[in-house]
């Protein structure tokens, strides 16, 4: 083997497509679990989220409006750019989550698994939660599910990246942005997925990731009057309080936090619970 | 408009209906006086007359009822679905036997024209009833995956605009999946909550599964905070809806809200116009207005505007104001002392913010609250009239000039219940219905309501669906 | 809105004058009436349901009640009238109830061009109208010479009013202007030497026209040709008149009177029986057009049964029993 010198990697924030450093200029240091420097990790501000819901909002429109079967194409496309940069993850979340090589393939594997799994849902959601509804009278009357807009999302502490991945995927799916806070102590696989996002047509701003301290993040996001809903996954309990009490604000949609194993099949909670159903009544006569 | 053709008084019979001087608390299937004693009057907002005395809840009267709920609810949810179906497919015939006289007893607490009690409100409760009884048995099947599960006592509280109405839409899905429930009506319109409890015990059902609970705002904060409960359910303001949020943060207690509404009812100039004045019409007098999902902006587009405008005045003066249980009566009156102050409040703020006032010439009676039905043109989105929920016979008229102007108008409110579109072009109201962020678009009609039909917000609107396969959802655990 | 003058006036042919233009060629006809408002069905069944629960009781009954008798074209167009019973109908018209001498004349009697003069000498100096189906009635399928011959023959024997049937055929297939002139020639055909004319009622048979965008259609399209009146039905196809159909001729005759001041009257014919239906529709013209028209000069039942119902429901009133068929008269 040489001895050359390795390049490491600034990581950076990903807001509305591109690669910003944190505003406020600052960074922590992430080690793995052992506590050996990893790099260092943008402390993102309030005022990163606060661009960062910017972004998601301004990408609702054409990524709501885009067609299910161009989503879920998308989706897909992340599967085939993460299968192609496996290895790097493999390495990622074994360092991040002090795992072995066989069980960091795992998460990968299963993380890579999963959005496919949700990019099949893209065309398939509507057809499991909307429908006619025989009203008693005259109308034509049909539900279908939107999507309910932009979501901020509190990734699970514990899996830095199939846990991210499980929480991200549902959302963006169905047409919502997000904006994600990645695990607190291992942000570097979240960071890294920024990358295969970029290169995924995925369009800027439909996921947008901040690491940095969760609650900080997440206290102005839960404020926020224009973010739709709120995934609680990666909050503890008294935190998850805090935030659906400042969420109540402006009636956003709260996912509670439960104790989750990210490998088992994930069903289809979490993809319901950012929908809203719209019930369209229109009258039938000559 | 003054006619040769005056329709005498038509006014539906009184007499089907006894109201006792006074109630007590329906709990665990006994009516008793609450704990402290303290009773209120609900009054006929006609005419002020007192209707009754009913007993106010206090914080003990709702630990009784969640007791009973609770210890009603381990044999009510083992119950085979199909047996419950029954006790609520008895709950719907008597209603609909009955409903003459609980459309009589909801006209005189609510005020509302007793034409509408009788061909909307009660019709659709029984319906409602009728329609949630079919799903008990049927709930493997819901798409909620094998065998869902009831989540326990959900305490609810409900407004005083569709007092009946309101109760089967919360309680016919709560016993259909298996839970029990305290119920708190509105304290301005407690009487048809408590003839139901009348005819829970007709129909034979089992004590403590329905409990009711008369009272005001802090009956309802104690039944929302209460520790054993395991679901809330909310429709009223948006003001109170936050206030319950923040209440059940970090408990287990899943909840539904059905909030405020400042709807949009747009009309393009290709609409059908007689039935899209209709509609108008009917989107915001219907029930004196006091509807969350009222069309209270009419955004109309700018060529169509003077034409459209006439023909809403002229039929406006063909509106019936008066005594709510006369037959010919259109437009009741408003529910309480209260609620007039704050539609007559919003409605001259409209007028100091300089949006033009008009009303039809009609005689409005002597005592009771009345509001006559009003429009206001002239109004931007910036006016108090265009934002804030007046819940009242109050319109408020904007203009547009394109599609995309029209969906930004209605967009840009805090609320998402319902909107309106009026066009004879298809491809047009299908984008509209696409781009409206509401969960209830009526295209070509407005206030329509069916059990099988969902019904619910975006934003601050609220969360949940009542209403069809989606309502069950909010009383699974799923 | 200018001020009102009657379509039976010579005014009104100086008001249509001023919407010449709609009607200059086939296409601005066809696209004038193409561009009215669309009818949504649900929505006009909905509102006229709405004004059918309407509970008209006591002095509004009484006053109803009446206002529906003088209102009658009390009609026979059998293939067995006889001389004989077109007096008969006659003298039911002039004293309804023969016990009860208050009770109302009816407003026409209603005969086929042949029975003209008979109704004509029955109804001397009684003020009651002698109506007359013509244009081939009730099919309309006749070359337009024989129509207007039809016309000018009933004219001659002494109708005071013609109730002409359209062209469906041609209104179907989109021949707006063929339908505008025939009824154009018809008007025409109603003149007297004298210079007065017969009031020309024009059928639609909606029952045969189906949409309701059709009759809105085709109510503008009669109403600009000159026609005094416009009505339903024949009597003579399976759906003939019904509330929805003539709300909307209400409304058309509303919007048609805000655009040129010309007041044009409205004839549901066929279907209507009893005095709840009548009053149903009593209800809808002081609801959509208010006093002015609620006259035997601008609205007509065109019925045969519905009188005795009328006056059964009379003598109730009065007597506060119920009546029978037996005490009113079968003619």
């Amino acid at each position: 083997m040489s001895d050359r010198l390795s390049v490491l990697k600034t990581y950076k924030l990903y807001v509305g497509g591109k690669f910003p450093r944190s505003e406020s200029g600052r960074v922590y240091e992430v080690t793995d679990c052992k506590g050996t420097w990893l790099a260092n990790a943008p402390l993102a501000s309030r005022k990163d989220a606060r661009d960062a819901v910017v972004a998601a909002r301004k990408a609702f429109g054409g990524w709501s409006g885009a067609t299910a079967y161009n989503r879920g194409q998308i989706l897909y496309r992340i599967a085939e750019m993460l299968e192609g940069r496996r290895e790097q993850f493999i390495a990622e979340v074994a360092d991040a989550e002090g795992l072995s090589k066989a069980k960091a393939t795992a998460q990968v594997d299963a993380a890579i698994d999963r959005w496919v799994w949700y990019a099949g849902w893209s065309d398939k959601v509507a057809q499991i939660t909307g429908g006619a509804n025989p009203v008693a009278g005259p109308y034509f009357n049909l539900s279908s599910p939107e999507p309910t807009g932009v979501v901020a999302v509190l990734a699970p502490q514990d899996s830095s990246f199939l846990g991210l991945v499980s929480v991200i995927a549902p959302a963006v799916v169905t047409g919502n942005t997000v904006v994600v806070v990645t695990s607190e102590k291992s942000p570097l696989p979240a960071l890294s997925l920024a990358e295969v996002l970029a290169t995924s047509d995925l369009p800027g701003g439909v996921v947008n990731i901040l690491s940095g301290r969760t609650a900080e993040i997440a206290a102005p996001l839960a404020a926020h009057q224009d973010v739709n809903a709120l995934d609680l996954a990666g909050a503890d309990a008294g935190l998850a309080k805090e935030l659906e009490t400042a969420a109540a604000d402006n009636l956003k949609r709260v996912l509670r936090p439960e104790p989750a194993d990210w490998s088992a099949d994930p069903g289809t909670g979490r993809l319901l619970s950012f929908l809203e159903t719209k019930t369209v009544w229109h009258p039938m006569g000559v | 408009m003054t006619s040769a053709f005056e329709y005498a008084p038509a006014p539906e019979s009184r007499a089907v209906v006894d109201i006792a001087p006074s109630y007590g608390l329906f709990i665990d299937g006994e009516f008793a006086e609450g704990s402290d004693g303290k009773v209120f009057k609900t009054v006929s907002p006609a005419n002020e007359e007192v209707l009754s005395e009913v007993a106010q809840a206090s914080a003990d009267d709702v630990d009784r009822a969640v007791k009973a709920a609770r210890k009603a609810f381990e044999k009510w949810s083992a119950l085979p679905g199909a047996e419950r179906a029954k006790y609520l497919f008895r709950i719907a015939r008597i209603i609909q036997e009955r409903s003459r006289e609980l459309a009589v007893l909801e006209s005189l607490d609510n005020g509302k024209p007793i034409r509408e009690s009788r061909d909307a409100d009660l019709p659709l409760v029984a319906a409602h009833f009728f329609y949630y009884a079919g799903w008990a048995d049927k709930l493997d099947h819901a798409g909620y995956g094998p065998h869902p599960r009831p989540l326990g006592v959900a305490g609810q509280v409900i407004p005083w605009n569709f007092p009946l109405l309101m109760l089967a839409w919360k309680i016919a899905p709560a016993l259909a999946t298996g839970n029990t429930v305290v119920l708190k009506p509105a304290e301005t319109t407690p009487l048809s909550a408590l003839f139901f409890a009348d005819i829970c015990r007709q129909a034979g059902l089992p004590k403590g599964v329905v409990n009711i609970l008369t009272g005001d705002g802090s009956t309802g904060a104690a039944l929302v905070a209460h520790p054993d409960i395991n679901k809330v359910a909310f429709t009223g303001s948006t003001e109170v809806g936050k206030a319950i949020a923040r209440t059940v943060a970090g408990t287990d207690k899943k909840v539904t809200l059905e909030l405020g509404g400042k709807a949009a009812n747009i009309v393009f100039d290709d609409a059908p116009i007689d039935q899209a004045v209709e509609g108008i019409v009917n989107g915001i007098f219907f029930n004196q207005g006091h509807v969350c999902c009222a069309g209270s902006r009419l955004l109309v587009q700018e060529s169509v505007q003077d034409e459209l405008l006439d023909a809403l005045k002229r039929r406006m003066q063909t509106l019936r104001v008066g005594d709510p249980l006369d037959k010919n009566t259109d437009i009741g009156a408003i529910n309480s002392a209260e609620q007039l102050a704050r539609i007559t409040a919003l409605a001259d703020a409209g007028e100091a913010e300089g949006a033009e006032r008009w009303a039809p010439a009609c005689e409005l009676p002597g005592s009771g609250y009345w509001f006559a039905p009003t429009l206001f043109t002239g109004v931007t989105q910036a006016h108090r009239i265009a934002r804030e929920e007046i819940f009242g016979p109050v319109l408020s008229v904007l203009t547009f000039r394109t599609p995309e102007e029209a969906v930004a108008k209605a967009n840009n409110t805090p609320y998402g219940l319902s909107a309106g579109i009026w066009t004879e072009k298809g491809s047009r109201i299908l984008w509209m219905a696409n781009k409206l962020r509401a969960g209830v678009i009526w295209s070509n009609t407005f206030n329509k309501f069916d059990p099988t039909s969902p019904f619910g917000g975006y934003k601050e609107s609220g969360y949940g669906r009542e209403g069809g396969r989606h309502g069950l959802e909010a009383y699974l655990n799923v | 809105m200018p001020n009102t003058v009657p379509a039976y006036g010579k005014e009104a042919a100086g008001r249509l004058a001023s919407m010449a233009d709609v009607t200059a060629d086939d296409g601005a006809l066809r696209r004038f009436l193409h561009g009215l408002p669309g009818v949504d069905a649900v929505g006009l069944q909905a509102r006229a349901a709405t004004l059918g629960t309407r509970s008209i009781k006591t002095t509004a009954k009484a006053y109803a009640i009446d206002l529906a008798i003088s209102m009658i074209d009390l009609t026979t167009l059998e293939g067995a009238d006889t001389p004989g019973k077109v007096r008969a109908l006659c003298a039911k018209g002039v004293h309804p109830d023969p016990t009860d001498r208050t009770v109302p004349k009816v407003a026409a009697i209603c005969v086929y061009p042949d029975m003209v003069a008979t109704a004509k000498e029955a109804l001397s100096g009684s003020g009651i109208h002698v109506a007359s189906v013509a244009t081939a009635f009730p099919a309309g399928r006749a070359a337009l010479p024989v129509k207007l011959a039809d016309t000018r023959d009933a004219v001659a024997a002494g109708a005071d009013e013609i109730d002409m049937v359209i062209d469906r055929g041609a209104f179907l297939c989109g021949r707006y202007m063929e339908v505008f002139e025939e009824i154009k020639a018809v008007k025409e055909a109603c003149a007297r030497p004298d210079g007065s004319a017969a009031h020309l009622k024009v059928i639609f048979e909606t029952g045969e026209l189906e949409t309701y965008d059709n009759v809105r259609r085709v109510s503008w399209l009669a109403m600009l040709a000159g026609a005094d009146f416009i009505k339903t039905s024949t009597g003579k196809v399976a759906v003939n008149a019904t509330p929805p159909v003539t709300l909307l001729m209400l409304e058309a005759v509303r919007d048609f009177h805000a655009a040129t001041g010309v007041q044009v009257g409205v004839k549901p014919a066929g279907g209507i029986r009893t005095t709840k239906d009548a009053v149903k529709y009593l209800v809808m013209v002081n609801e959509t057009l208010g006093e002015p028209w609620l006259t035997a000069d601008w609205f007509r039942f065109g019925a045969s049964s519905l009188l005795n119902d009328l006056l059964m429901q009379r003598q109730k009133l009065s007597t506060g029993r119920y009546s029978g068929p037996d005490y009113v008269t079968v003619d």
